[in-house]
């Protein structure tokens, strides 16, 4: 990438970056948007399905994305090496996902269409999405729940046997897919199940409790990964035509996190060492429901399904300090904000306004126990209006999950919730191709930056992630590969022998500190600083505050961590050890791409930002922009950025009030 | 709280194991079963003492790696609860508790309290799917699924593979799992076609691994975290049983 190295002009992060080439998505068509990826599709080339055989793939990750693109690639006929850090590739984190899927079916007859998913997302996402990508995702959104349901994936139905729906934060109709509370996990299992198909058909290779630890670039193109066998500690290469990341999202940079614990931006991080640009670091989700911190060992977040905002009630105590049990404090002694704020949208708001929200409430000591970090999900209204049997039917499972984590039946006693990190709408920046910028490596599902701008609406991560892997993937992949087989790479080529050294020396490196503190505990505390400075409310000051302790930070834990065992077989600390140290780096950039950000959109929300009351205010004449920046080694990061245009969608304040 | 833990150590999978003690004097009723582990491996590595290896990823009870047979009982004494969504609330002060690991043949120990679970995988490739490539299917309401038939289908497709069935059944068999797959699917008009040869073909798979035969004990569904019904392996009976007098063979 050439470089036109100049110091930033604004005040934003100054002298902490440099400013590089502007980069441009060449891909999609010119034509116009309901077209574009028809004639996309169509110009893509194809690949003799005789010729399919002897090209390789590596697909990196077995959630949605992963998952849907190795077997779909799998069926087409490539070698397809599916990789898992986790024991079976049916365990990956999308498995966990509660709530629905986003789908334009309109079978509600209640105004829905693809223009209008389209819409709602482009504005959901605070106008800091492409235009292009959004559209072609709700396009896909229709094929998706008919592959679904071909599968056998046991969607909700009405008794007449058609499909139900729910509706979902960000939108006034009623377009989300789901089976009960396990949306995520019915998904997967169908994608899980086509790709366990493939395994037994021979197309794709499985390689489960591997862990990609660095990305292995030959003369430009992305050929392979270097990965370790949790089993035996092995180090060991796996070379292909083309390397796709689906790896998810990088979440537990805070710590504390609704993600799986073994979640971790490493694949992804390494690719961005290797020179594929990060884009939209500070562009993470804070979900509005979930249940709140109990205690200092806690390991995890558990989030409550949003979907649970269309029948619960949203409240405080008005009075301050209020420590009467919530069943004694009288209807009008309580503070629904949200509907008292947003009267058209009410609880239904997108995430980052109600995160925002309860923490203003509990920022004016509104909130709700320990330690007042906690606001009311209450459904005493609705089991009054619809009776507790047909909550139970479409709750049941949550209501349960809440009193098995808490010991309080929400039943009797309104829910205890507090927002907490759940998804990151950055990733590595792909073109409408997802290619990222380097040449042979891919990116879909949560991992890359594409389709959700500032804030992602709810249901939309499931669809993103199978629009990725079953649709667009196998279309682009096979374009990309019209090219190949490219030359084999043998296993002593430099670059090959470069990639398996350094990380075998990282991990010497590890092992031998030998220090005082665990792993958890440096994990700990930079996720403390991450949450403190970078997370629901974000300041200039804040910012520097954390970009100047966090390298420090780095510092002491390579210096100081302690790890037990060897790198000779199953060693769970040494591989935690290995996701936190790439944390580390990532949070630095996270900082800074908030600090240079001087505006507040979506997830991001600045303090020095806000309209008077309170509401995000974007800068689209400065800000209206993708920040893609690049990996030197020790200098400072490069922005390089793309200019987002709106043809189709108004760039408004967004207003849900 | 204080506790006496006694937790299953085995360095490998071709090591001898045995149970070594540990106590903690300072439990939480809040943390979570594997939140005590947590703190009790931070404890171990300060001490220089390698921490007790387990399986678990998602911590909310869905992604079925947790694993842990807790005083005897795959998942310890709470109904429909995996480990990692069990509290300590349900123990009490002075308690002892054993942790072990899986114990079945089919599932052998690969270190401390981590099992090899892959033979679950390959039942399912043995037929745990509906047959259809991305992109042909047809339009999802074209054929309507009645509401009992779904509903009934989606209780059995909440398996999360855990291997608790397995744990518990004094054979060893997995008949509830391979069960469950066959009455998700076989309960879907899509899951028809397949229906007879899934049926016979994960039964004979899980017949060539190394899983033990079903005698209806039925330990297996009390034990399931997701209360997989008994009933489904009624379900896959007769599936083999229709399948074997029509004449239908393993893939």
């Amino acid at each position: 990438m050439s470089e036109l190295q100049q110091e930033p002009t604004s005040t934003q992060g100054e002298g902490r970056y440099t400013l590089g080439d502007p980069i441009a998505d060449n891909r999609a068509p010119d034509s116009p948007i309901g077209d574009r990826w028809d004639d996309r599709k169509f110009s893509a080339r194809l690949v003799n399905p005789a010729n399919r055989r002897k090209m390789s793939v590596i697909v990196v990750g077995t959630g949605l994305a992963g998952g849907a693109a190795a077997a779909t690639l799998g069926e087409a006929g490539y070698h397809v090496k599916s990789f898992c850090y986790q024991d079976t590739p049916r365990r990956a984190h999308s498995i966990a996902a509660q709530g629905g899927i986003n789908a334009a079916k309109n079978y509600r007859n209640d105004g829905d269409s693809v223009h209008r998913l389209f819409y709602d997302t482009v504005k959901g996402g605070d106008f800091r999405s492409r235009e292009s990508n959004v559209h072609r995702l709700a396009e896909n959104s229709l094929s998706i729940i008919d592959q679904c349901v071909a599968q056998g994936v046991p969607f909700a139905r009405e008794y007449s046997g058609l499909l139900d729906t729910r509706s979902f934060g960000g939108t006034q109709v009623s377009r989300t897919f789901y089976a009960r509370g396990q949306t995520g996990q019915q998904l997967l299992l169908g994608a899980y199940q086509a790709l366990e198909r493939q395994i037994a058909a021979g197309t794709v290779e499985m390689h489960p409790r591997t862990e990609m630890l660095d990305l292995i670039v030959v003369d430009g193109r992305a050929r392979g990964i270097v990965a370790r066998s949790v089993l035996t500690g092995e180090i060991q290469t796996y070379l292909a035509d083309v390397v796709v990341l689906c790896t998810g999202g990088y979440g537990n940079v805070y710590y504390l996190s609704t993600n799986a614990k073994g979640s971790n931006v490493t694949a992804a991080w390494r690719a961005h060492r290797r020179g594929a640009l990060f884009a939209n670091p500070c562009y993470t989700q804070i979900h509005p429901t979930c249940i709140p911190v109990s205690g200092e060992y806690q390991s995890k977040l558990t989030l409550m399904s949003e979907s649970l905002r269309n029948d619960g009630r949203v409240w405080v105590p008005k009075e301050r300090g209020d420590d009467r049990h919530p069943n004694d404090i009288p209807e009008d002694e309580r503070d629904y904000y949200l509907e008292r704020q947003y009267p058209a949208f009410g609880n239904l708001v997108p995430r980052d306004i109600a995160s925002r929200a309860a923490k203003n409430m509990c920022d004016a000591e509104h909130g709700v126990g320990p330690g007042g970090l906690g606001v009311y999900l209450d459904f005493k209204d609705a089991i009054e209006r619809l009776g507790r049997h047909a909550v139970e039917a479409k709750y049941g499972n949550l209501f349960e999950m809440y009193q098995r984590i808490t010991g309080d039946d929400p039943y009797e006693v309104p829910m205890r919730i507090y927002p907490a990190i759940h998804y990151t709408m950055g990733g590595l920046w792909v073109d409408y191709d997802l290619r990222s910028t380097i040449p042979g490596l891919f990116v879909g599902g949560e991992a890359n930056f594409s389709d959700h701008g500032a804030n992602r609406l709810g249901a939309s991560a499931l669809m993103q992630g199978l629009s990725d892997g079953y649709f667009i993937l196998p279309t682009t992949v096979a374009d990309y590969l019209a090219d190949a087989p490219f030359d084999e790479v043998p296993e002593d080529h430099p670059a090959v022998v470069e990639a398996v050294q350094s990380t075998q020396a990282r991990i010497d490196k590890l092992l031998s500190a030998n220090g005082n503190r665990t792993v958890d505990s440096f994990h700990r505390e930079l996720g403390q600083l991450v949450w403190d400075q970078c997370g629901m409310a974000r300041s200039k000051e804040g910012l520097e505050k954390a970009l100047d302790r966090i390298p420090s930070l780095r510092e002491e834990f390579w210096r100081d961590v302690k790890i037990v065992g060897t790198g000779d077989g199953f060693n769970q600390s040494l591989e935690k050890a290995n996701r936190v140290a790439d944390f580390m780096e990532l949070a630095e950039l996270m900082c800074l791409d908030a600090l240079h950000r001087e505006e507040s959109c979506g997830g991001h929300f600045r303090v020095e930002h806000q309209t008077e009351d309170g509401e995000a205010a974007r800068d689209d004449e400065n800000f209206s922009y993708v920040a893609a920046w690049e990996w030197t080694d020790g200098g400072k990061p490069v922005l390089h950025k793309e200019d987002l245009e709106f043809s189709y969608v108004h760039p408004s304040q967004r207003s849900y009030k | 709280m204080k506790l006496t833990l006694r937790v299953w150590r085995q360095k490998d999978a071709d090591a001898k194991g045995k149970m070594v003690k540990y106590q903690l004097d300072d439990v939480d009723e809040d943390m979570s079963f594997l939140e005590m582990l947590d703190v009790l491996n931070e404890k171990l590595v300060l001490d220089d003492e390698d921490p007790i290896s387990f399986d678990h990823d998602c911590r909310e009870g869905i992604c079925g790696s947790c694993a842990m047979v807790i005083n005897g009982i795959p998942h310890g004494p709470q109904k429909n609860t995996t480990t990692c969504q069990l509290h300590m609330r349900h123990f009490k002060d002075g308690d002892t508790i054993d942790v072990e690991p899986w114990r079945a043949r089919a599932f052998p120990v690969i270190k401390d309290l981590v099992t090899d679970r892959s033979a679950f995988d390959q039942i399912i490739q043995a037929g745990g799917y509906v047959s259809v490539n991305t992109g042909s299917a047809p339009e999802a309401h074209a054929t309507p699924v009645d509401k009992v038939s779904a509903d009934d289908s989606f209780d059995a497709a909440t398996c999360i593979g855990c291997g608790a069935c397995v744990a518990a059944c004094p054979n060893g068999s997995s008949m509830l799992f391979t069960a469950a797959k066959v009455t998700h699917l076989g309960l879907l008009p899509q899951g028809q076609p397949e229906r007879q040869t899934r049926a016979i073909s994960m039964l004979a798979k899980q017949d060539e691994l190394d899983f033990g035969g079903c005698t209806n004990v039925g330990a297996c569904a009390e034990v399931c975290p997701k209360g997989i019904p008994l009933a489904t392996i009624s379900r896959l009976n007769h599936d083999v049983l229709g399948a074997t007098l029509a004449g239908a063979r393993s893939d």
